[in-house]
């Protein structure tokens, strides 16, 4: 069973020959693929995200314009309204597609599977406003680049990218002392309210993404970090910010990361005890590379591995083992890894994961050994079983547990989404044979029954794709 | 620790298998017939923190301008003005709904509110809110879930078949209502061609495989509630519940609630989920980014009391978040995680019309950790006071197994109409 294991639960499910390529060596196989930053699998043109962003500003200024031209809603707002959607649906479109064709291809298809990982634990959601175009960028330009390298590379690269900044509204965090601040309060009249009669807007940070980072993305929640950490972290990284703006906000190369000096608290500051000193952009710098060596971030980031790739209740002999594995390298992530594959809990035949809907359809995808051509087959997929591609909702990602997944009413979904998949892709095949390169010897005999004595072959490969061994990896 | 019922297992026993699938299609709807009589129960999740502040100004409270600043919604009569409740109170403009339900004496108003959890991490505070518990951790299952155990038998619409008597409308079951006793699911987009052969063909697969096969007799079961009321709401069972012609996204939900609860043999509980209320940035006063989903918001309470039609005078509507948010302004025009907040208590069963509020008022030195509004109720007290006083849970029950180590949180009384 170790190469069903290593193809199933480490993988992406099994195209056809996946499983013979594992059996010889399956730990081998899979650490071959931890090597070397993780490219998209085929070759997308993807526009770059200060690119994306740059669209975006432009559509919405010109949709100030019509407004300031018209003071009523016009048809002509309504033309500017879709020019911005215009502006970010279809790099979205572009990028779930090219997604999914990776998942679809991939010959690395481990490596594949912890860039999801990472993209889901630095989760922003596509559903606000401005990342919608950019979700994808975040992956693709800030993880697919770091996802083998040193876990502070990586931190470093996503804390600092456009979506991240513009997703936790960090980008508009002022320090209360910074340049900016006191040249607007040496200047402001008495009065509570500007010229247009809008109350005037008090300098101060937002600590959304200071916050996320120490809960969401390092230390986790019982870190031991307090509220007025929160605080400081929040006027640390005061200035990062997104390039681009207008007056005296103009500055950097619009759409990349931009450090503001002119927002940025200044002064030294503490943060769980250590007193930082550092000038600008490299204090809070210098806390996420504190922050990628503590114990608690290797707890957390081994906790969240161990769930994904081995139980929803992690073992703790793993979650130390990786743990360890981390602090000793010094947050390494190839070297976590293998820890990882190194766990027996990992090779229990026992312990398998019911899957997401995302771990459905690509696994499908590879079954069937196709690849989608159209955005729209894959978006309407993931509308149909209820997890939008890049749209998590919330910082914290996707659940990885199967209680979150496994409502009779999402199965209903996962019946009708895997009945429309067998009539479309009638492959030809013998589905005894797609049961065998597909789940190797986790086909159970009643399964293979099933199959023989299906109507159509349509109606089997439903009835493989719904079968208990192919739901759960 | 809540067990199975026997009922439940008996059905599922029922169900399992092609068999007994087509079996249980050709058992004629009317020997389910509905008896009437028991309470309805719908609680809203609103997640993200919705900024209580915002949602029922404290017009009254001589700090509440200076801080809200921008955010704040003025006195009554004011242009964009709140909408009154008393002196101190008033609710959002947006709420014009929830306004004429406390008018008619159908709402209750809880303000400086939270659950057990003093922490500011979403996620943590929304496992509180479901776990019952004091803690983020230490339970798998929901507070909801494990009243549905202590829930007296008989009278209800479910009582004579064992049937599942709560309801998630989304696809999957939220914390609040996972657990031991059996629920159901149903998301508002309907699965309309799901071939029966197929279906038999699955439970047969699922036979040896306990986990499965619950899950698509729960699923068949609920399709043809569904489809049941769709019939009886006069819609195709294409459109039923399926969001379109519905001005947002909880106003579906609610409508899918309602037709559920409405149906034979429905269920007497249900919840709904709503997301979008984490504004850390241009939230907005009156109008803005938090208006529109308030307005939202109420829309879908009112779609819920118009499907509900009937049962509205037996129902209550409980609409809690996971925590309030900060009393200022933060520097983007927003507000950050906070504490106390607000909570509603809402439907034809309830004894409204009253603010339950013991302010602690805004001045910096009653805030907590000199930003949040100070919470002086504990949600559970509410909790409490509606399971006992509207589904008829026996007290100790409550006090044992659904909010242990909860003596503190005394449940209120007279929310409940007599």
């Amino acid at each position: 069973m170790q190469a069903e294991i290593a193809v199933l639960r480490f993988g992406l499910g099994a195209k056809p020959g996946d499983l013979a390529a594992a059996t010889a060596e399956p730990r081998a196989w899979l650490l071959s693929q931890i090597k070397g930053p993780v490219p998209l699998a085929v070759n997308s043109p993807l526009a770059p995200s200060d690119q994306i962003f740059a669209g975006l500003v432009a559509a919405r200024d010109e949709r100030q314009k019509m407004k300031q031209a018209s003071a009523t809603e016009s048809p002509d707002a309504k033309v500017a309204f879709n020019a911005i959607r215009e502006a970010y649906q279809p790099h979205y479109r572009a990028q779930v597609l090219a997604r999914a064709q990776s998942a679809a291809l991939t010959m690395r298809p481990f490596a594949e599977r912890l860039v999801h990982f990472w993209s889901n634990h630095f989760a922003v959601s596509a559903d606000k406003g401005v990342v919608c175009g950019l979700a994808g960028s975040l992956e693709n330009e800030a993880i697919r680049p770091h996802v083998t390298g040193r876990f502070v590379d990586l931190l470093t690269a996503v804390e600092q990218h456009p979506a991240m900044i513009a997703f936790l509204d960090n980008q508009y965090s002022v320090g209360a002392d910074s340049t900016a601040a006191r040249f607007a309060s040496r200047f402001a009249s008495r009065s509570n309210s500007d010229d247009t009669g809008k109350p005037k807007r008090q300098f101060g940070i937002n600590e959304n993404l200071a916050r996320e980072i120490l809960e969401l993305h390092t230390l986790g929640v019982n870190g031991g970090y307090h509220q007025a950490d929160v605080t400081s972290f929040a006027q640390i990284i005061t200035g990062w910010s997104i390039g681009g703006g207008k007056g005296r906000l103009a500055g950097g190369v619009p759409g990349r990361f931009y450090f503001r000096d002119n927002l940025h608290e200044p002064g030294p500051k503490v943060f769980l005890g250590k007193t930082y000193t550092e000038q600008g952009q490299r204090q809070g710098e210098a806390v996420l590379a504190d922050l990628a060596r503590r114990p608690e971030t290797a707890n957390f980031i081994a906790t969240k591995l161990v769930r994904h790739f081995i139980a929803d209740d992690p073992p703790p002999a793993a979650v130390d083992r990786v743990a360890r594995a981390f602090l000793k390298s010094g947050g390494d992530l190839p070297q976590v890894y293998a820890a990882l594959i190194e766990s027996p809990e990992s090779w229990d035949v026992n312990a398998r994961k019911f899957k997401t809907p995302e771990d459905f359809v690509f696994s499908t995808l590879r079954a069937l050994n196709v690849s989608p051509a159209q955005p729209e087959e894959v978006i309407r997929s993931f509308d149909l079983l209820g997890q939008r591609q890049y749209t998590p909702g919330s910082p914290a990602g996707w659940p990885d547990t199967s209680k979150s997944w496994d409502g009779s009413d999402a199965l209903m979904h996962r019946v009708l989404w895997a009945s429309r998949v067998g009539a479309r892709y009638e492959s030809g095949v013998e589905p005894t044979d797609l049961a065998a390169a597909s789940l190797g010897a986790y086909a159970r005999p009643e399964t293979l029954t099933a199959l023989r004595r299906a109507a159509t072959s349509a109606q089997a490969v439903a009835l493989l794709l719904m079968s208990p061994e192919f739901q759960r990896r | 620790m809540p067990r199975p019922s026997p009922m439940n297992s008996s059905r599922r026993r029922f169900l399992i298998g092609a068999g007994a699938l087509a079996a249980s299609a050709t058992i004629p709807n009317a020997l389910f017939a509905y008896t009437g009589g028991s309470s309805r129960l719908v609680v809203v999740i609103l997640r993200g923190a919705l900024d209580g502040l915002a949602a029922v100004p404290p017009y009254g409270d001589p700090d509440y301008a200076g801080l809200h600043r921008e955010l704040a919604i003025a006195a009554p009569g004011a242009p964009d003005g709140a909408l009154a409740l008393n002196n101190t109170f008033g609710l959002h403009p947006s709420l014009s709904f929830l306004h004429e339900r406390f008018s008619a004496g159908e709402l209750v108003v809880f303000d400086a509110v939270a659950s057990p959890y003093r922490d500011r991490s979403h996620f943590d505070g929304q496992n509180v809110l479901e776990n019952g518990l004091a803690k983020p951790i230490g339970t798998a299952d929901g507070w909801l879930n494990r009243a549905l155990a202590a829930l007296p038998r008989g009278g209800g619409p479910a009582g004579g078949r064992g049937g599942d008597r709560a309801v998630a409308i989304s696809q999957n079951v939220p914390l609040i209502l996972r657990g031991e006793a059996a629920v159901i699911s149903k998301s508002p987009q309907a699965t309309p061609d799901v071939d029966e052969d197929l279906l038999a063909r699955l439970a047969d697969l699922y036979s040896k495989d306990d986990w499965f096969s619950a899950r698509l007799s729960d699923a068949v079961q609920t399709e043809k509630m569904a489809d049941g009321a769709a019939d009886v709401s006069g819609m195709s069972k294409q459109t039923a519940g399926a969001g379109a012609g519905y001005p947002n996204r909880v106003a579906a939900v609610a409508r899918m609630a309602s037709e559920l609860m409405r149906s034979d043999g429905g269920p007497e509980i249900a919840v709904i989920e709503a997301s979008g209320w984490d504004t850390h940035a241009n939230q907005g006063g009156a109008k803005g980014i938090l208006a529109t989903r308030l307005a939202g918001l109420d829309q879908g309470l009112k779609s819920l009391a118009d499907g509900l039609g009937p049962l509205w005078p037996k129902t209550a509507v409980l609409v809690v978040t996971e925590f309030g948010r900060t009393a200022a302004v933060n520097g983007t025009r927003g507000t950050d995680h906070g504490t106390g907040g607000c909570a509603f208590l809402v439907g034809g069963a309830v004894r409204g019309g009253q603010v339950i509020a013991d302010w602690p008022s805004l001045r910096r030195t009653a805030l907590l950790d000199n930003r949040d509004l100070r919470p002086t109720l504990d949600l559970r007290s509410v909790f409490k006071a509606v399971l006992d006083e509207h589904m008829h849970v026996a007290a100790k029950p409550i006090a044992n197994r659904v909010f242990p180590d909860s003596s503190g949180a005394r449940p209120l009384q007279g929310l409940i109409r007599a």
